[in-house]
């Protein structure tokens, strides 16, 4: 076990990975040299060298179809995006080419490629530098999504994505990727796709969330307790694979379900979690399923407080579902 | 086809041939016909059937056979094709089976991708030919992303990246050659430059001198080659894959050709070609060309020629037959290959 903060424990698992496998290559902007602009990269170049930490040139459509390439030939790119922000020049290698290509090539062509890049507000990066758009990534098949929130999950779902055989849009919650920080154990460890973390348990509210979100849900349910309610929060650690099961079991439980996410309301992917629990869970609901999201407007800048669902927006929407408003 | 010429005839000489294709050039351009042939014939036939509602849709390469047959004779086994719209001859010269591609086209229970694209989108992991996208242009920094594999591993072969004169304009182009040259990767760039992107001509696609030039900004050489004279293809192919073997990097190759057919069976061309378009195209027919040199030289007679023709008939007749025989994909195959099988994740399987 070591002590590390969230960027560390990524920093370790690509470390580890490619000192076990010397097909995992790193590549993106400023990864080398620089060791990444938020350094998740540090130390890598001068361990394993310039042909496989891949300083490449300003192009996110070149760093995703380059890596598409290379994870054809066999390698294992981990391609770094430096924001989530600026993914869409590389939209169109995701969406058209990444998450098509072993269905497209009757499974000729699997393509295992992690794209990690940071992503989310609340450190002041206005509308370029802070938005939450998985949903764009859990909407398209073909693709896995997976967003830690704590430094162990942070390297176990990052090695289980390195190992993974298809294509892994790796989301990393740069808000908390330094004031986060935990044990960590060490070697080889992974955390499997599509099994919730439990966080905290409770038996009047299930608070689901993921990624930099679940601070603030857990401070939400704290605050709960001393009011008297009883909160679960589940942490989704990947929402492509889905962890449908634990969502549903927990509400049934519970019978009243809030869903958090920093994303824009609509079409975000508490929308999908309503849509399955509406589906699968309407007979225990006693209360109408809410979600406290961020705004559907752009990501602002000075007003990203305001924006960001936090622990009193939160916990006043669980107050709503059990008090009923 | 007359015995009067119609094309601008090719000027190689039989020694001409002889330092291109070596002590057996005579049958290599046998061999190069046959393909030629097998490719007009699979065009006419397929464009046939799919006016008659037996496909649903084809996208011919007349025209470009020569590039074609030429990439499928100079490439290696080891080498990996990343095809543009046209080159699906370049797979079946290097070895890909007439009756599995024929599958593909009427995307039966046979097609090795389970009949899940267009026609003329095949994929043949056995040649190295890649799944090929609709998406113009996606290809090419793909390309480059193996040719980084291949240097990194010492490999030999070459990654091929086609594409047409519309895709030097997408992002993929830019991003593709500026990748290739900065790591200085073993690929070739193929622009089949017939001229028209559907109705756009060239001339509204680029202001550049060529598309050839564009190369200079990468630092790749780049040439401009008639894409419809066998014996210059060859040649440049030849020449530029000796380089790129040799660990010089990138090389860009612009065939120019014409784009015999409509863009696809979808597309009517009377709304915008000019009135001789059709006249030019046919000057400058590669088979047509090629035809008329060997029957100059003596390596085709009416005999062989007629044999040729039937050859390729019976072939194409019968990966027909093969295919229409065969059942539509069986309807559990929709959800498979989204994720790899040993994946938990089961999205493929809802609702
Ligand atoms: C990104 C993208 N935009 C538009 C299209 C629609 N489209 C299909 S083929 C084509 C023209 C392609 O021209 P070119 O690259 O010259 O290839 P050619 O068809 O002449 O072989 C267009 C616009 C597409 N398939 N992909
Ligand atoms: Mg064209």
């Amino acid at each position: 076990m070591s002590e590390l903060t969230i960027v560390q424990a990524i920093n370790r698992a690509l470390h580890e990975a490619m000192q076990h496998d010397p097909n995992v290559l790193v590549l993106g902007e400023d990864v080398g040299v620089n060791g990444g602009v938020f350094r998740a990269t540090e130390g890598l170049f001068k361990e394993f060298g310039a042909d496989r930490v891949i300083d490449t040139p300003l192009s996110e459509t070149g760093i995703v179809g380059t890596a598409i390439g290379m994870a054809l030939y066999g390698l294992k790119p981990v391609a770094e995006i430096q924001f989530l922000d600026f993914i869409y020049p590389a939209f169109d290698q995701i969406v058209s080419e990444l998450a098509k290509m072993r269905y497209r090539s009757g499974g000729q062509y699997p393509c295992p490629v992690v794209i990690r890049t940071p992503y989310g507000g609340g450190i002041r990066g206005g509308l370029y530098h802070s938005q939450s758009t998985e949903a764009y990534f859990a909407h398209t098949a073909g693709l896995k999504v997976a967003i830690p929130s704590t430094p162990a999950d942070a390297k176990g779902l990052l090695l289980t994505a390195i190992h993974d055989e298809d294509p892994v849009i790796f989301l990393e919650p740069k808000r908390i990727y330094r004031s986060v920080s935990g044990e960590v154990p060490d070697g080889d460890h992974r955390v499997p796709f599509g099994k919730a973390r439990p966080v905290r348990a409770g038996d009047d509210v299930t608070l689901v969330a993921y990624g930099a979100m679940i601070p603030p849900t857990v401070e939400a349910a704290e605050m709960l307790e001393k009011e008297g309610i009883g909160a679960e929060v589940l942490d989704l650690r990947t929402l492509v694979p889905l962890d449908e099961e634990a969502v549903v079991r927990s509400v049934e439980k519970t019978g009243r379900a809030v869903l958090v996410h920093e994303a824009a309301r609509c079409c975000g992917f508490g929308g999908e979690l309503a849509a399955i629990l509406a589906e699968k869970a309407f007979y225990s609901l006693k209360a109408p399923i809410a979600r406290v999201t961020g705004y559907d407007t752009p990501f602002p800048y000075a007003l990203e407080h305001a924006y960001l669902p936090n622990a009193e927006t939160i916990a006043h929407a669980a107050r709503g579902a059990v008090r009923g408003g | 086809m007359s015995a009067l010429s119609t094309v601008e005839p090719l000027t190689a000489t039989p020694s001409d041939a002889e330092r291109l294709f070596g002590a057996d050039w005579a049958s290599t351009l046998s061999v190069a016909h046959r393909w030629m042939t097998l490719g007009r014939v699979y065009d006419a036939r397929m464009q046939a059937l799919q006016r008659q509602g037996r496909i649903g849709f084809y996208g011919a390469s007349t025209g470009q056979e020569a590039v074609n047959v030429a990439t499928g004779l100079v490439s290696r086994p080891e080498d990996w094709i990343f095809p543009g719209l046209r080159e699906q001859l370049v797979a079946l010269v290097r070895g890909y089976s007439l009756t599995e591609y024929t599958h593909s086209i009427f995307a039966d229970a046979l097609d090795p991708a389970h009949g899940r694209q267009m026609p003329c989108h095949p994929t043949a992991r056995g040649v190295h030919h890649i799944s090929m996208s609709s998406v113009i242009g996606t290809q090419i920094s793909q390309a480059v992303g193996l040719a980084y594999g291949l240097k990194l591993r010492h490999d030999p072969g070459v990654a091929w990246a086609f594409f047409g004169d519309g895709a030097t304009s997408a992002n993929d182009f830019h991003a593709g050659l500026n990748f290739a040259a900065v790591f200085g990767l073993p690929v070739l760039f193929g622009c089949a430059n017939n001229q028209w992107a559907i109705s756009v001509p060239v001339a509204h696609q680029t202001a550049s001198e060529s598309l050839a030039a564009k190369g200079a900004a990468y630092g790749i050489p780049g040439r401009q080659v008639d894409g419809t004279d066998f014996f210059a293809v060859y040649g440049a192919l030849t020449e530029a894959l000796a380089e790129i073997r040799a660990g010089k990097g990138p090389r860009l190759l612009e065939f120019l050709t014409y784009r015999m057919t409509p863009h696809t069976s979808s597309d009517d061309p009377t709304r915008y070609q000019p009135g001789d378009w059709a006249e030019r195209g046919q000057r400058h027919d590669p088979y047509v060309r090629l035809t008329e040199w060997m029957r100059l030289h003596g390596l085709l007679t009416p005999d062989r020629e007629a044999e040729e023709q039937a050859r390729a008939d019976t072939a194409v007749r019968e990966a027909v037959a093969a295919a229409e025989a065969a059942p539509p994909p069986a309807p559990d195959t929709l959800t498979e290959d989204v994720y790899s099988p040993h994946s938990s994740a089961h999205r493929g399987a809802t609702p």
